[in-house]
């Protein structure tokens, strides 16, 4: 069957050849460490810089999504990997069983309920990509040439380089967009990709690229954040942020240049890139990224940026300056699609979204599905829909195969065969015309994908934590499932309104807690498992405001007191909301201590010393 | 430009000859004097230490310089294609490695996107020719 082709980048001979012989290569270092010749300290930095992590009972893989766009084709073939490749040996996921099972029973504090593990799934990333947890090592050549097949890889989705791009998921389609940030994205994906000069960084280095008023891609948590905007004779350029980042020391990425030439960003990139390679610490891992340059020295970094980004003109006559040419090139790939074009505005007897006479209860789901899952499009027709990964009985941003192919058959069906993953791990549909929401409702609630909750408290950002990372300090689903099991009643988190609840296993923060209006962070103290909260932190979105860092709520809390925390603050912000104000609004107004009495309060016993203070 | 390959002895490391220096790995390579110099010899501590990358860029492009650069260190085959796409033109491997492997991971890729010291324009500007 011939695929309908999506409005994305699409493939030359030379990338698809390029990836095939970088799954060749992989095979080939998979090899040589199978028979010994490559040791596991040198096959490590390879596996990495292909998407390949050790994690607590088996590997992990990391596919790049670049910028987080997927076809239904690709949708397909990240099932079929699912269902047949995440597939731990009946010893082993048994095993892996009874260690987890153990953690419940050793940790006395750790008295909430843990949902077992789970196999055949893939799962949405923070930074829009997808992972699975489970598939054997031995497999893992085969699975890349798999990815291959679809235009797929795991190049730079971990390592010490530069990772895979994010951008919004709302790229392309956002009313309030100055331009699409994807053509760029998209030129700086092949740019960064097996860099040589790159590959060895002193730590990883993000990107995110946004073109909207809004930022919604959390630029300024970022390496590099680089926002579209226009310049004082209306030219295109980017502001360009540099050393934001989370981990041990969160902070937020200065302005490094206000107007930078559209078609300089990467000249200007290698710049920054080149003197981060210099001077980035090498000797502390923790104190490797270039956020800790940057805060100690900004301003000969910048003056160091500049000189570079001048010898790179006058001494090698900046070769990398994106040509018209080349843009045109790929913004071309990005149009809207052909039937998307033609169906806009012919349909112009239909002045108001389709609503078929329902009665009661069914009415009221689709208006609560209308409002929280469905977003006004650049085009007065179309609709952007997020499918909600976020239910009762699977962790956040978890997906079975046959969701992702129900997931791919709705994305045929109603939005040009493209989804999107967001930053929030669910999926969103670019091309959903308004007369086809009800249908499109109907078939996603079959899909157990429209519980209408995106922006509210249930819509909570998770990392798989403790239950299958090596990395954790504790478990992160159990408290997400146990917060999602408290607030199952809808009504109550319709009227709590937007939170941003964003939970993390460990302090390298890739459930972003730092970010989160409510943050939850898991600790480790004499061998269990505590969670610190902080509050009012923001990833520069609209409702968050101005990015900044949660501040920490007093001492950790033992697991099963979490809930009730989170329970009193939100019980404090509706007694004290004004009309329509939500909850950060609530919480920067009556001012954090308030509210952090309030958490407090709800303690139940005494955590031992704070080990995150040391 | 040929990378030409050759295991390190331990045993009996060679003295420096006349015209080779070494630069430090921390060090500028814009400041180092090439009067004389035929070769430069870069260090990876580790194989992970990715500053002698930038380190022979910086010769290449930025001091024109045409001699021979060196890598040595921790010299492993699997860092060779970063090392000749970066103006190295010659590395000391640890006495493990396969040579003849190491030559045909040189030739894996076709080709690549971004430029560097070899091919200096990236892809999109090579077709635009």
């Amino acid at each position: 069957m011939v695929l309908p082709k999506s409005n994305m980048y699409q493939y030359t001979p030379f990338d698809r050849e390029f990836i095939r012989d970088r799954a060749l290569q992989f095979r080939d270092q998979l090899n040589r460490y199978h028979a010994g010749k490559l040791s596991s300290d040198e096959f490590k930095p390879l596996r990495l810089q292909n998407g390949w992590y050790v994690q607590r009972y088996a590997p992990m893989l990391r596919v790049a999504v670049p910028y987080g766009e997927l076809s239904s084709a690709q949708l397909r073939v990240l099932a079929t990997i699912a269902r047949e490749f995440d597939q731990p040996s009946k010893e082993l996921f048994e095993h892996a069983q009874a260690m987890q099972d153990k953690i419940g029973t050793a940790s006395s504090a750790a008295t909430i309920p843990s949902p077992r593990l789970v196999k055949g799934m893939a799962h949405f990333t923070t930074r829009q990509n997808v992972q699975y947890n489970w598939i054997p090592l031995d497999k893992s050549a085969d699975v890349m040439d798999l990815l291959a097949s679809v235009d797929m890889h795991g190049i730079q989705t971990s390592g010490n380089c530069i990772r895979n791009i994010t951008s919004d998921e709302r790229a392309g389609i956002a009313p309030d967009e100055i331009a699409d940030p994807r053509p760029y994205a998209e030129i700086l994906r092949q740019w960064s990709t097996l860099h040589p000069e790159f590959a060895y960084l002193p730590r990883k280095f993000k990107i995110a690229v946004t073109g909207s008023t809004e930022d919604r891609a959390a630029t300024a948590w970022h390496d590099l954040g680089l926002q579209l905007h226009k310049g004082k004779d209306g030219n295109l350029g980017f502001k360009v942020l540099v050393g934001g980042g989370m981990g041990r020391t969160p902070l937020i990425a200065p302005v490094l240049k206000e107007f930078l030439a559209a078609n300089e960003v990467i000249n200007y990139i290698e710049a920054v890139v080149r003197v981060y390679n210099r001077w980035g610490r090498r000797d502390n891992i923790y104190k490797a990224r270039i956020k800790i340059l940057i805060k100690a020295e900004r301003e000969r970094f910048a003056q160091e940026v500049d000189a570079e980004f001048e010898r790179i003109h006058k001494e090698d006559h900046a070769p990398h300056t994106i040509t018209d040419k080349e843009l045109a090139r790929v913004s071309a790939l990005f149009e809207v699609p052909e039937r998307v074009r033609s169906n806009q505005g012919v349909i112009s007897s239909l002045t108001s979204i389709e609503q078929p006479a329902l009665a009661g209860e069914l009415a009221n789901g689709f208006t609560r599905w209308l409002k929280q899952n469905v977003s006004a499009h650049k085009l007065d027709d179309y609709r952007i829909v997020t499918l909600s990964f976020k239910r009762r009985g699977q962790a956040p941003g978890d997906a079975t195969a046959e969701q992702l192919e129900l997931a791919a058959d709705l994305c045929e069906k109603f939005s040009c065969s493209e989804v999107r993953v967001t930053h929030a791990q669910n999926l969103v549909l670019p091309w959903v015309h308004k007369k086809d929401l009800h249908s499109l409702w109907l078939a996603a609630k079959e899909a157990g994908l429209a519980d209408p909750n995106i922006g509210l408290l249930t819509d909570m950002i998770a990392c798989p934590g403790g239950d299958y990372c090596a990395l954790a300090n504790a478990r992160s689903i159990p408290v997400a499932e146990s917060i999602t099991e408290r607030f199952k009643d809808l009504d109550e988190v319709l009227d709590i309104g937007p939170v941003d609840l964003h939970i993390s296993g460990c302090i390298n923060s890739c459930g972003h807690h730092h970010s989160g209006h409510i943050g939850i962070l898991g600790v480790d103290k004499d061998g269990q498992e505590w969670y610190q909260i902080t509050l009012g932190g923001s990833d520069g979105s609209n409702l968050g405001g101005v990015s900044t860092p949660g501040r920490v709520v007093g001492p950790s809390f033992s697991a099963h007191e979490v809930v009730g925390v989170i329970e009193e603050v939100l019980t404090f912000y509706t007694q004290n909301r004004l009309e329509l104000e939500p909850f950060i609004d609530t919480l920067k107004r009556v001012g954090f201590e308030s509210f952090k009495g309030v958490a407090n309060a709800a303690r139940l016993s005494r955590a031992p010393a704070d080990a995150m203070t040391s | 430009m040929e990378l030409n390959l050759y295991h390190l002895n331990a045993s009996a490391p060679a003295p420096l000859k006349a015209g080779v220096v070494e630069l430090s790995n921390d060090a500028d390579p814009l400041e180092l004097a090439l009067e004389g110099v035929n070769s430069v010899r870069l260090y990876f501590p580790k194989f992970t230490d990715g500053r002698a990358f930038s380190q022979a860029v910086m010769l290449r492009k930025r001091r024109g310089f045409k001699g021979d650069i060196c890598a040595t260190g921790e010299v492993l085959i699997d860092q060779l294609i970063q090392m000749a796409r970066t103006g190295f033109t010659s590395a000391e491997l640890r006495a493990d490695q396969d040579i003849e492997h190491g030559k045909r991971l040189l030739k894996h890729f076709k080709g690549f996107y971004q430029g560097d010291v070899i091919n200096p324009k990236p892809a999109f500007a090579r077709t635009d020719a």
